[in-house]
């Protein structure tokens, strides 16, 4: 017999991981922020120094905060949307499982030193395996669900969803390719330049589709349906859809400017990456757009108003990207805290405020509730999160370029102007204002904590119905 | 050098980039529709998801696809003027190699004559000109401090440079060839030979001689180990060798700690100090400005 409600439990267990570990994740985050201002705050333990931290952060906020929110988005949209269950539930419940053992293993093995050295890929190989598995599973389950749809055609969440499954399986075996000499070493297959290009081919896609296209998946549902109307324009989601995940294959060399990669490749990564800049722009145009009409609704309802901020920022940072490529910034960007602060107003600012919108729309309905226990609640976590990645993003931008303009400054006689401990002196007062914003979204995090915690203990597990007929 | 192992890959690449542009604009413009007539509104296409999920045929935005087709024209206009198809080197002839050589050129030319000409003077007299103490103080922050210290004070392992205690010795000259060259200052290891016991008794002599609290008991059995091994370098009177860069261990100054324990290390694991050499790297002229600036720093300095 056919299944008659949709599986919200694996979407509810990811949507509760989602907010730990952000908290988990931020916390890390916070702390190693303010080791940047007192360095003795690592008490000379291995385990709680900086480069080993600075990995189990970004892991964290990436791969477990992130990740479990797209696990939980998908699953709940791509049932929705194609009118039936999730297939193969038992592979769906390994997913959650295997992922969780995969963050685990992650926050046990980076403070241990473990690491295969790759930026955001540092997971020694036996992790690497589980990943893999976990994927392949994810992958099952998401196009099994999507070949057994009611509905005729395929909701535009599911093509992003559908991109960034596939094309992350894709750069996480070739990134990982690697020798195994121990139970927690291996040397990477890839040696010197052409190491570095496909660790940053990878690099930047990861931002691209883990990152992007991704979120704009969750993007594409939890807009229209919280604003309650049509998507601006269809043409425009094929046309950024198709050139976006076309174009950002080719982005990955301007993390290298003026490195030995060959200028040939150096150009293309910057040419490409100026190309990116439209189609970034499309999905917040569609996005933005779809609210003409129903503008009035961003006063009053704070989930939407972290859906269109998100955007804000998203259009924001993606047009930063393609600048920072452009050779003649890189060369004063490069190196300094400005990348820091790209990628949090990306992080913080798109990323993790669509999530946390969508999982404000999501956990009412995953517990049976109408709302979330407080609204007011929403609001102040809104406020005091986007005033915390202003001034996050504003300080490191600051900091970024001083560092810069410092570094090469030269005297009338050709030296350099500052010493590298002076420009690092000049430095504290941002780490100290990137610390307070850092604090601030943090903070908004545990609010969302006691909400969801007042939301879930009144709330009771529900499993919805799945409607009869299918929508045309 | 090419950076392809022959022209096919050259091609390759070149032409998959072009095919890729070409098809990117393609497809842009393919898939643009007429703009909406004023006054029209764009319909509701008749598909529709989870209840309440629809779409509009609104055509892509003019200035969206402007901005589009004015990226790509940049990439055309670039790949034209720089390198970027395969081995084609660009109408500019621009290379990262080649802005690297000629700014470092101009740099040659601009400022080459302000420090060749301290190079034709002796280093007493560079040191004690105050425009070249400042040029070097600039050099010797930007290669030197990451490891003497911005106030050139040194750090365990690293000579403090502003005292008169040299392991080399502290003339101009000597000072010179020593960033030159850099210098590698090697202990053997005495662990093994020593044994514990030998180790303990050897340090507390080594305690002895700056006249540091020690064990008389212990210092007068190393004495004579002192004698047979260490005087070798460190000579019998324990004041040192600079031939060999072997420190002086009666003055109280101390490289790598002068605790017991600290001592105990060093005769036990033995040390390795390595000064990477300068010269071939900075040239002689910065060099000499250098060595006269860190000879300025203990000038006047017991």
């Amino acid at each position: 017999m056919e299944a008659s409600t949709y599986n919200y439990k694996v979407v509810r267990q990811f949507a509760i991981t989602t907010i730990i570990w952000g908290i988990v994740g931020m916390l890390v985050g916070v702390y190693i922020a303010s080791q940047l201002i007192w360095p003795q705050l690592s008490f000379n333990i291995p385990w709680l120094t900086y480069g080993r931290l600075r990995p189990l952060h970004t892991n964290a906020v990436i791969f477990a905060f992130g990740g479990s929110g797209l696990f939980a988005a998908s699953y709940y949209i791509v049932q929705r949307t194609c009118q039936v269950r999730l297939y193969a539930q038992k592979l769906a419940s390994f997913t959650f499982w295997g992922w969780q053992a995969v963050i685990v293993a992650a926050v046990i093995t980076l403070p241990m030193g473990l690491t295969t050295t790759k930026e955001y890929a540092e997971l020694e190989w036996p992790i690497d395996i589980l990943i893999t598995l976990v994927w392949v599973a994810y992958a099952i389950v998401f196009f099994g669900t999507i070949a057994k749809r009611k509905t005729k055609y395929i909701y535009v969440s599911n093509w992003f969803f559908g991109a960034y499954i596939i094309t992350i399986a894709l750069l996480h075996i070739v990134n990982n390719l690697e020798i195994p000499v121990t139970l927690f070493k291996s040397y990477s297959i890839y040696a010197g330049v052409q190491d570095a290009m496909v660790q940053w081919w990878y690099g930047h896609n990861a931002v691209g589709f883990f990152l992007t296209t991704a979120f704009l998946g969750m993007m594409y549902y939890f807009i229209p349906k919280q604003a309650n109307r049509p998507i601006f324009s269809y043409r425009l989601s094929i046309v950024h859809f198709w050139s976006l995940n076309f174009i950002y294959m080719w982005a990955g060399p301007h993390h290298l400017q003026y490195t030995v990669l060959p200028d040939w490749v150096q150009s293309l990564g910057m040419v490409f990456s100026l190309m990116l800049l439209a189609p970034s722009w499309g999905g917040m145009m569609n996005g933005i757009m779809t609210l003409s009409g129903a503008w009035d609704k961003l006063r009053t309802d704070p989930i939407l108003k972290f859906l269109v901020t998100s955007l804000a920022f998203y259009g924001m940072s993606t047009f930063e990207g393609p600048m920072m490529a452009i050779k003649t910034v890189n060369a004063l960007s490069h190196y300094t805290e400005w990348t820091i602060g790209h990628v949090h107003s990306g992080a913080l600012g798109w990323v993790a405020m669509i999530t946390i919108g969508s999982m404000y729309y999501l956990i009412p309905r995953l517990f049976g509730r109408e709302e979330m226990y407080s609204v007011k609640l929403i609001t102040t976590h809104f406020w005091v999160a986007t005033l915390g990645v202003v001034l996050y993003i504003a300080a490191m931008w600051i900091a970024g370029v001083t560092q810069g303009l410092m570094w090469r400054a030269s005297n009338p006689d050709g030296t350099l102007t500052y010493a590298f401990a002076q420009v690092l002196n000049a430095m504290y007062p941002f780490y100290f204002i990137r610390l307070i914003g850092g604090l601030m979204f943090f903070s908004g995090m545990l609010i969302m904590a006691y909400n969801v915690w007042k939301t879930v203990s009144a709330g009771k597990v529900v499993e919805a119905e799945i409607p009869q007929a299918v929508y045309a | 050098m090419s950076d392809f192992v022959n022209e096919f890959w050259s091609f390759f690449v070149a032409g998959i980039t072009a095919v890729s542009i070409i098809w990117i604009a393609w497809f842009v413009k393919g898939q643009t529709t007429r703009k909406l007539a004023p006054g029209q509104k764009a319909e509701v296409i008749e598909k529709a998801w989870d209840g309440n999920l629809q779409e509009l045929n609104n055509p892509l935005p003019r200035w969206w696809l402007m901005l589009f087709y004015i990226t790509i024209l940049f990439a055309i206009v670039y790949l034209v003027l720089y390198p970027g198809m395969g081995s084609y080197k660009g109408l500019l002839g621009w290379s990262s190699r080649g802005q690297l050589q000629d700014e470092q050129a101009q740099a040659t030319q601009k400022y080459g004559p302000l420090f060749d000409k301290y190079l034709k003077q002796d280093l007493k007299a560079v040191a004690a000109n105050p425009e070249a103490r400042e040029t070097g103080k600039h050099l010797f922050l930007t290669y030197c401090s990451q490891c003497h210290g911005s106030d050139a004070g040194g750090a365990k392992g690293f000579p403090n440079l502003t005292d008169n205690d040299w392991l080399y010795g502290g003339d101009p000259e000597t000072i010179k060839t020593t960033i030159t060259n850099g210098r590698d200052g090697v202990m053997p290891a005495w662990g093994p030979v020593l044994g514990e016991q030998g180790v303990k008794e050897v340090a507390n002599y080594v305690l002895s001689l700056s006249g540091r609290k020690h064990d008389a008991t212990l210092a007068a059995a190393g004495k004579e180990k002192f004698v047979t091994i260490c005087a070798a370098c460190h000579m019998p009177d324990g004041k040192g060798m600079q031939a060999l860069g072997a420190p002086n261990l009666t003055d109280n100054v101390w490289l790598y700690g002068g605790s017991e324990q600290s001592i105990i290390e060093s005769i036990t694991k033995g040390r390795n100090g390595h000064m990477p050499a300068q010269g071939e790297k900075l040239g002689e002229a910065k060099v000499h400005l250098l060595a006269a600036y860190v000879y300025s720093l203990s000038q006047g300095k017991p």
